[in-house]
C-alpha cells in the first residue's frame, strides 16, 4: 500500500492534498478546488464536482504581451471563483499537473499562499472512480484585494539567467533528454513551438520533471527518492540558488514545486520564458552536444 | 480563399454562432461521437506511419479510397484525455469524408482556431493542425495519383 502524503517525509507536505481528502472537502466551503489543464475541452468534459477551471491561456497570461496577468486581472479571477485570501485553492489538472503547478505558482507570484496541489490529479482521480460532474458551479462573487504581483523571488528572467551563467550558479533543465543534448527542438510527440536553436543553457543540470513522479498514477515520489534524484545524484543543496526552466515554464513549474514545497528549497526560480525564449535570444550562449558530435563527426 | 467543404462550411458557422462556453460544450459532445478506426482498416498497435506527428494526444490518420473517387478519413486517438483531439478527429470524419479531393487538399490547418477559438496553447494548436496536416496531404496525394 502506497505511503499517505503525511509518511512521504515531505518538508511542506500541506501543499499537498490526496484525492480521499478533496472527496472529503467537496461540500467545504472554505476550500475551492479548481482545475487547470492543458485540453481547452477537459474540463467541460467533467470535472470534480464543484470544482472551477482556471485556464492558463485566458485566465492567467495577459492577452496581448507575453507575460502574466496583473494585479486587476487576478482581483478579477479570485472573484470569478469565488475566492477570498481565506479560502484553500486547491489545484489538480491534465499532464501530471504541469498546468495545476503552473497556476499554484502564478498565485504565489501573488502570495496567495493558502494553496495546494491533488496528488496525482486528474488522472489518479478517474483512475479511482471518483465522482466527477459536468455542471459549470457559479459561486457568489467575492471581494478580493491581491497585492501588486511580485516577481522578485520566483521569476527569473533572461538577464538573470545570464547572470546566473556567469556565477556558476545553479539551472535546471526539466525538459527530455532528447531537448536538453540538441537532438530534437520540442519534447517527443510535441510540435516545434518555434525555438531556432537546440541544446541547453551552459551548465545547466539535466533533470527531467517525469522523475519526480509516480508513473502508474502520476502521485509525487517519497521524499527520500525526491533526494536521491536532486540533492544525491545531481548535488544540489537545499540553500542553492537555482533557475529551473522548460519549454515555456509549465514542467519547470512542476519541479519549482518539487524543490519548493517537498524538499524545502529556499530558493528556487522559474524560468518562464524558458526554451522558446532563449533558443530564440541572439547571440546568449548556448551548449548543444548533439550538434558538437555532429561536427566532429563532419571535421 | 478558396471554398471549404460543404459540410465543413456549415459546422465552422454554427460553431461561430455559438459563445464559447456553449462551443465549448458543444465540442465535448462531438467528442463523444468520436469512433475509432474500424478494425477492418487497422489494428492495434496501429503503424508509426499513420501516427500524427507532434500531435501529444497520440492521433492517427487513415485514408480509406471510395468508389467514386473520394476519401473516406478514419482516425484513432490513443490518450484517453485527448479530447480536443477526439473532437477535431470526429469532425474531420464526418464533414471531409466524401467530400471532393481538391477542397480536402485545401482546407487550412488554422480552421482548429475557427473550432476552437484562439486560446488553444501553441503546442496544443500546431498538433491539431497537425491532424489536418496530414488529412490535407492524403487528399492530396490521392489527387495526384489519379493524374498519373
Amino acid at each position: 500500500m502506497s505511503k499517505s502524503i503525511e509518511e512521504r517525509g515531505y518538508t511542506k507536505a500541506d501543499a499537498l492534498v490526496s484525492t480521499d481528502w478533496i472527496q472529503q472537502h467537496l461540500n467545504d466551503p472554505g476550500v475551492r478546488v479548481a482545475e487547470s489543464n492543458e485540453d481547452p475541452l477537459l474540463y467541460n468534459s467533467n470535472h470534480v464536482p464543484g470544482a472551477v477551471e482556471i485556464d492558463w491561456t485566458r485566465d492567467l497570461n495577459d492577452r496581448v504581451r507575453r507575460d502574466y496577468l496583473d494585479r486587476a486581472g487576478f482581483e478579477t479571477l479570485m472573484r470569478r471563483i469565488g475566492a477570498t485570501r481565506d479560502t484553500t485553492i486547491v489545484l489538480y489538472g491534465d499532464k501530471n499537473n504541469w498546468w495545476a503547478t503552473y497556476a499554484f505558482w502564478v498565485l504565489q507570484l501573488f502570495g496567495h499562499s493558502n494553496a495546494k496541489i491533488m496528488d496525482g490529479g486528474r488522472l489518479k482521480w478517474i483512475q479511482e472512480n471518483r465522482p466527477v460532474s459536468r455542471e459549470v458551479p457559479r459561486y457568489q462573487p467575492t471581494s478580493y484585494q491581491p497585492p501588486e504581483r511580485d516577481d522578485t523571488q520566483l521569476r527569473a528572467f533572461r538577464d538573470q539567467v545570464l547572470q546566473h551563467i556567469d556565477r556558476r550558479l545553479s539551472l535546471v533543465d526539466v525538459r527530455s533528454p532528447e531537448e536538453y543534448r540538441g537532438e530534437r527542438l520540442h519534447m517527443p510527440e510535441y510540435p516545434n513551438e518555434g525555438a531556432l536553436r537546440g541544446g541547453h543553457i551552459p551548465g545547466a543540470l539535466s533533470i527531467p520533471w517525469g522523475r519526480a513522479v509516480n508513473q502508474e498514477d502520476g502521485t509525487f515520489k517519497d521524499a527520500s527518492e525526491l533526494r536521491k534524484i536532486y540533492t544525491e545524484e545531481n548535488k544540489l543543496r537545499p540553500g542553492d540558488d537555482i533557475i529551473a526552466y522548460c519549454r515555456i515554464g509549465e514542467r519547470s513549474s512542476h519541479t519549482w514545486f518539487v524543490l519548493t514545497y517537498l524538499l524545502g528549497f529556499s530558493k528556487v526560480r522559474n524560468y518562464d520564458g524558458s526554451w522558446t525564449e532563449w533558443g530564440n535570444l541572439v547571440q546568449v550562449p548556448i551548449e548543444n552536444p548533439s550538434a558538437e558530435l555532429r561536427d566532429e563527426a563532419a571535421a | 480563399m478558396k471554398p471549404l467543404p460543404e459540410r465543413l462550411e456549415r459546422l465552422l458557422a454554427t460553431l461561430e454562432a455559438l459563445d464559447r462556453g456553449d462551443r465549448i460544450e458543444m465540442l465535448v459532445d462531438v467528442a463523444k461521437r468520436f469512433r475509432r478506426v474500424p478494425e477492418r482498416i487497422a489494428a492495434r498497435p496501429y503503424p508509426k506511419e499513420h501516427l500524427v506527428p507532434g500531435c501529444e494526444s497520440e492521433a492517427y490518420v487513415w485514408a480509406e479510397p471510395q468508389a467514386d473517387g473520394t476519401l473516406t478519413y478514419h482516425f484513432a486517438v490513443e490518450n484517453p484525455q485527448g479530447i480536443s483531439a477526439m473532437a477535431l478527429a470526429a469532425i474531420l470524419a464526418d464533414s471531409l469524408s466524401g467530400a471532393p479531393l481538391e477542397t480536402v487538399a485545401e482546407v487550412p490547418a488554422d480552421i482548429v482556431y475557427r473550432i476552437f477559438g484562439r486560446e488553444l496553447s501553441m503546442g496544443k494548436s500546431l498538433g491539431l493542425m497537425g491532424i489536418v496536416n496530414v488529412v490535407r496531404t492524403a487528399a492530396w496525394q490521392q489527387l495526384q495519383d489519379k493524374i498519373r
